[in-house]
């Protein structure tokens, strides 16, 4: 039972250990003044990617690392939100910040329709039902002509860079703050969902269901719950990522690749684990963009041989990612007193 | 529509549905052995018939008498998934599991388009090539010789697990390791061979289709996905269940693509995935 405890204690919530209290306030002001300093586009472009995937990757971090369920199509919200905001510019001229608040809201409505009959299932039967349906959404908008079928919609440029419609023609850093911004608000709502009441019950559901439903938690009430706000974190990335490339197409929009990405960037940082996410996005992005650049396009596919060889290599030495190389006491809640 | 052309869809349903359960057949063996879904049983298709597919253009041998040579590198390629990786996580959680294997897929296949680039291939002028006709029904004869070995390897397949001795090691092994240990059962080498035989299968499989497929890297993606539906249908770790389980999807397949829309195929298989795993999700077969 004290074992039990202790354990439990030990679980990185977030915590008044001064070390990340320091590290985390020294990163932001970093993170802010950042650009100031004026990198070239190159930099701030990786920043961008970097600050894009550390959301998606803690999106796939709340389902898969707090409740415990395997989404191998996770890509599928992500065009979802990018599909949802582009095409109420495109057609009705909507802003994309209220397309970014359509596109949550279509990815909860689709990750509850999909959830309720599918989160019954454990295990492998919804890692493979999520590998259907990740490639199911990509085929129906390959035909689905009202957003453009396999050809997509591009997203008609404004004469000038405006907020209102989010396009910035001049300069990168626009972008760069309005991604930093959804990163900061993003982690600041997984780290107070870690540690509130929802986050407890969701544990408990991931690390034992029976004992959690017999002290009456509703498994797959939470398991949905888990899966809504995992796509709803997800979805704001698509809208944002299509405002930033300006074009929407399903090759690009439901690539297998981003799931991919998104998984493997978790559990190679640590999954369940709020940094972890953080931690695989920081090494894996810059890898994969100088891969690019050395390589040529993800032609060759030689980035992909490397994330192959990670993924397999992380889940034989270190399952539990990247993040539990570091000394326990930076991470843990300081002794009870 | 008539009635010809309906009976010509679940002629070749019929055929594609013995493939798909030999596939699954593999997958199912591997399953009920150890609890581990490889992830990357489409790859495994997919080497199997860049072998077969090798050996024609550089050795000039037809895929029809390569096909024992499949097999047995497949086999070899199975015991060193098993040896190289999967031993290593057997007693991890079951998200890393699944995330290895997933890591075998993403590396086996992008490794593949690295060596060999991702163009479509295919064997010109096979020996088997061409149709017969039965009855008004065109039958591709490449296809009808498939059907048969497809047929023939699940005789082997079942007679071997439920008849000799180390079928029935396997099968112990499968439903309790520690207990079969206990009798001598190694129960790491009955691994080697279930990741073997699984992977034999997909050999067998894969040689054939090498006679009237186009041959590239993402070839495997979409017959894992039907594997993997046929596998929850016939219920896991059963033998004869993917067999019925892979014809129905085959008839689903070619009916639905018939009779509806031929741009939806997945989303019909997927539907019967769904639906089973939801309301029978010990499957139409299953031991469990």
């Amino acid at each position: 039972m004290e074992d039990l405890l202790s354990q439990a204690r030990q679980e990185p919530l977030w915590n008044t250990n001064r070390n990340i209290v320091v590290g985390l306030t020294a990163l932001s002001l970093f993170l802010v003044v950042f650009p100031l300093f004026g990198p070239g586009p190159f930099y701030l472009h990786l920043m961008i990617m970097i600050f894009m995937y550390a959301v998606m990757s803690q999106s796939w971090n709340v389902i898969a690392g707090l409740s415990g369920q395997i989404s191998l199509g996770h890509g599928a919200f992500f065009g979802i939100g990018a599909y949802a905001s582009s095409y109420l510019y495109v057609q009705y001229a909507v802003s994309p910040w209220l397309g970014i608040l359509a596109g949550m809201f279509f990815a909860a409505i689709i990750a509850i329709a999909i959830g309720i009959p599918m989160l019954r299932l454990s295990g492998h039967y919804f890692a493979i039902a999520t590998l259907l349906i990740g490639i199911s959404i990509q085929v129906i908008f390959q035909r689905w002509e009202m957003v453009g079928a396999a050809s997509g919609l591009w997203i008609p440029l404004t004469e000038e860079s405006s907020w209102t419609a989010l396009q910035f023609h001049d300069s990168k850093m626009p972008y760069y703050y309005v991604f930093l911004g959804f990163f900061v608000v993003t982690y600041l709502l997984v780290w107070r969902l870690s540690s509130s009441k929802i986050g407890f019950r969701l544990r408990a559901v991931r690390d034992d269901p029976q004992a959690a439903s017999s002290l009456g938690i509703d498994i797959s009430k939470y398991k949905i719950i888990a899966y809504a706000i995992s796509a709803v974190i997800m979805a704001p990335m698509g809208s944002l990522f299509a405002q930033y490339i300006l074009i929407v197409d399903p090759e690009r929009m439901f690539n297998l690749e981003i799931s991919i990405m998104v998984l493997l960037m978790t559990v190679l940082g640590g999954i369940g684990n709020i940094w972890g996410p953080l931690l695989g996005v920081a090494i894996l992005i810059p890898l994969s963009e100088y891969t690019r650049i050395y390589f040529g396009g993800t032609g060759s596919a030689v980035d992909l041989i490397l994330y192959g060889l990670i993924l397999m290599l992380i889940c034989v030495f270190r399952p539990d990612g990247l993040i539990s190389l570091f000394p326990k006491r930076w991470l843990e809640r300081e002794k009870q007193r | 529509m008539t009635f010809e052309i309906i009976l010509q869809a679940i002629v070749s349903g019929l055929m594609m549905g013995l493939i798909y359960a030999l596939i699954a057949a593999g997958l199912s063996l591997i399953f009920g052995l150890m609890n581990i879904v490889n992830f990357a049983h489409g790859e495994h298709l997919m080497l199997s018939m860049f072998s077969s597919f090798w050996l024609w253009q550089l050795l000039g041998l037809d895929p029809l008498f390569s096909i024992p040579i499949t097999i047995v590198l497949m086999a070899f390629c199975g015991v060193l998934t098993h040896y190289l990786l999967i031993r290593y996580i057997l007693k991890a959680k079951m998200l890393i599991q699944i995330c290895a294997t997933f890591g075998l897929s993403i590396f086996i296949r992008a490794l593949a388009q690295f060596l060999w680039t991702p163009d479509f291939r295919s064997v010109n002028q096979p020996l088997l090539e061409g149709r017969i006709e039965i009855a008004g029904l065109f039958i591709g004869q490449p296809q009808l010789f498939a059907s048969g070995v497809c047929l023939l390897a699940f005789a082997l397949l079942y007679l071997f697990v439920s008849k000799t001795e180390t079928g029935l090691a396997l099968q112990a092994t499968a439903q309790d390791r520690e207990a079969a240990e206990i009798l001598g059962i190694p129960s790491n080498r009955m691994f080697a061979l279930g990741w073997a035989i699984g992977l034999g299968c997909v050999g067998v499989a894969g040689g054939m289709m090498t006679n009237y497929f186009f041959i590239f890297t993402d070839v495997g993606v979409n017959f894992a996905l039907f594997a993997f539906v046929a596998v929850a249908l016939g219920g896991f770790g059963s033998i004869i269940g993917c067999l019925y389980a892979g014809i129905i999807i085959g008839l689903v397949e070619s009916l639905g693509g018939l009779l509806i829309d031929p741009s939806f195929k997945l989303l019909y298989v997927f539907a019967i995935y769904l639906l089973i795993v939801i309301y029978k999700p010990q499957g139409l077969f299953g031991r469990y």
